[in-house]
């Protein structure tokens, strides 16, 4: 049996409906992933503790409140001092080219905006988590 | 370092890492579930069990809180089912645990019921050893609840918690689905909705028909657990469950039992796989299939034969 790839989706901040995370959801469930999804209103300590100790493979955040130059680098920053900084983050909102290539710098794996398709999202976990490395000791 | 020393130290990373290995049967996996064994044994389980939509996940979501303000190391697994078809899950039920207080330290996990039916995942009892060697005293474990005969749960647990709401003809359905015989405490919840103290009632007189083997007399209780009412009272009906397991000794009984069957459990488990990488690798059963066919063998001599050759070697 192969090993389920896992995948937190959050939706932080005060923007309204959680339709497009839903989606995201479904599909990714449907691709055989287990989804946890926490929710809307989520705080960035919120995600970052449901993201260690659910201990997923990728966390997929939503931003549509315009606040990711804030939201993305304090989950990034905090999920690194908590010792989650294996985990690989995307995310998805309306952001804008430049600020997309600041974001990758500081963390995040990759940004998908309004248009991209669930197939591409799939597409992009599966590969992302195929291509991680895990060096870890058990005993 | 290993994640098993950083477990040892306390790292949270570490317990949630160990918790993967131990799901996913990693190499190493049952190394260190044997260590983790031996140090473990004080954590208190609680299960709770129910239809779908019964409002499982938001009674946890009180009485976790009310555990850890009552000074309570606590954890909480909540199974969901996983499509057979896909393997894929959705586990919401973190959702409706908000109101827990992560800052208090309390840990939840989700797990996909990955194609067991019995109502938790077949991985789920080891998660609890974990759980109880890194420190935890007391444990929520939700089950799916989409099953009828959602049994696991008494194997994993000290006390069962089983969660109806006021429809109709629930009543008896818990009946016909053995909540009866499982429930230590009941839980009526959505006690808003109309119907509620009939349910209390239709329960009560189902009990009261219900042969007595114990003197825990099991206590129903009307809850509403999104607006938070009467949820101290249930809780206080948990703590005086454990206390009566505790004094008559049935605790270490049950715990006893269920180790039983753990053991037991391991040895067959074994057995089989000796069983099928010997005796039934390659060709074997289709030729005494063929054998039956043809009417020159049929299953029992041929299963008899099959576990005297295993036995005896001959
Ligand atoms: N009216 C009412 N709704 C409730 C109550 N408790 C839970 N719910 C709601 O019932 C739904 C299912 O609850 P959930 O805890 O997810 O049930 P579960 O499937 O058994 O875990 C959710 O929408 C809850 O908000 C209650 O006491 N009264
Ligand atoms: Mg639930």
């Amino acid at each position: 049996m192969a090993e389920k790839i896992r995948v937190l989706l959050a939706k932080p901040g005060l923007d309204g409906h959680d339709r497009g995370v839903k989606v995201v959801a479904a599909a990714l469930r449907d691709a055989g992933m287990e989804v946890i999804y926490t929710g809307l209103r989520q705080t960035p300590e919120q995600i970052v503790t449901a993201a260690i100790q659910e201990d997923v493979d990728v966390v997929g955040v939503s931003i549509l409140s315009g606040a990711h130059m804030t939201l993305f680098p304090a989950i990034v920053d905090l999920l690194r001092q908590r010792g989650g900084g294996d985990k690989l983050i995307f995310g998805g909102g309306i952001i804008p080219d430049d600020d997309i290539a600041a974001l990758e710098k500081a963390g995040v794996s990759k940004l998908f905006t309004p248009g991209a398709s669930t197939v591409e999202i799939i597409d992009w976990v599966t590969r992302a988590v195929a291509a991680k490395k895990n060096d870890e000791k058990l005993l | 370092m290993s994640l098993y020393t950083e477990f040892q130290g306390g790292s949270e990373v570490a317990l949630s890492k160990i918790i993967s290995h131990i799901e996913n049967r990693r190499e190493g996996y049952q190394e260190v579930l044997s260590r983790l064994y031996r140090t473990g044994g004080r954590m208190y389980r609680i299960g709770i069990t129910g239809p779908p939509g019964a409002g499982k996940s938001s009674l946890v979501n009180r009485l976790a809180g009310l555990a850890a303000e009552a000074g309570h190391r606590v954890a909480v697994i909540c199974v969901d089912p996983s499509s057979p078809f896909t393997g894929g899950a959705l586990l919401g039920d973190r959702l409706r645990m908000q109101d827990i207080p992560l800052d208090k330290g309390v840990f939840i996990r989700s797990m996909g019921s990955r194609g067991s039916t019995g109502g938790l995942a077949a991985a789920t009892s080891n998660v609890t050893v974990a759980l109880d060697a890194f420190g935890f005293d007391t444990l929520f474990i939700e089950t799916v609840g989409v099953g009828q005969m959602e049994l696991d749960i008494i194997d994993a647990c000290d006390t069962v918690v089983v969660a109806l709401v006021p429809e109709s003809g629930d009543a008896i359905q818990a009946l016909k689905a053995g909540l009866m015989e499982i429930a230590d405490i009941f839980a009526v919840n959505k006690a808003d909705r109309a119907g509620s103290d009939q349910m209390v009632y239709d329960l009560q007189s189902a009990m009261e028909m219900k042969a007595v083997h114990s003197e825990w007399i099991v206590p129903i209780v009307a809850t509403q657990a999104t607006a938070n009412v009467n949820l101290d009272e249930l809780y206080r009906h948990l703590t005086a469950h454990k206390a009566y397991l505790e004094k008559t000794g049935l605790l270490a009984q049950k715990r006893a039992e269920q180790l039983k069957k753990k053991v037991e459990r391991v040895l067959v488990k074994s057995i089989q796989r000796d069983i099928d990488r010997t005796l039934l690798n390659g060709a074997v059963l289709d030729d005494i299939v063929g054998r039956i066919m043809r009417g020159e063998d049929d299953p029992y001599s041929a299963g008899q034969a099959l576990f005297r050759q295993y036995k005896f070697g001959s």
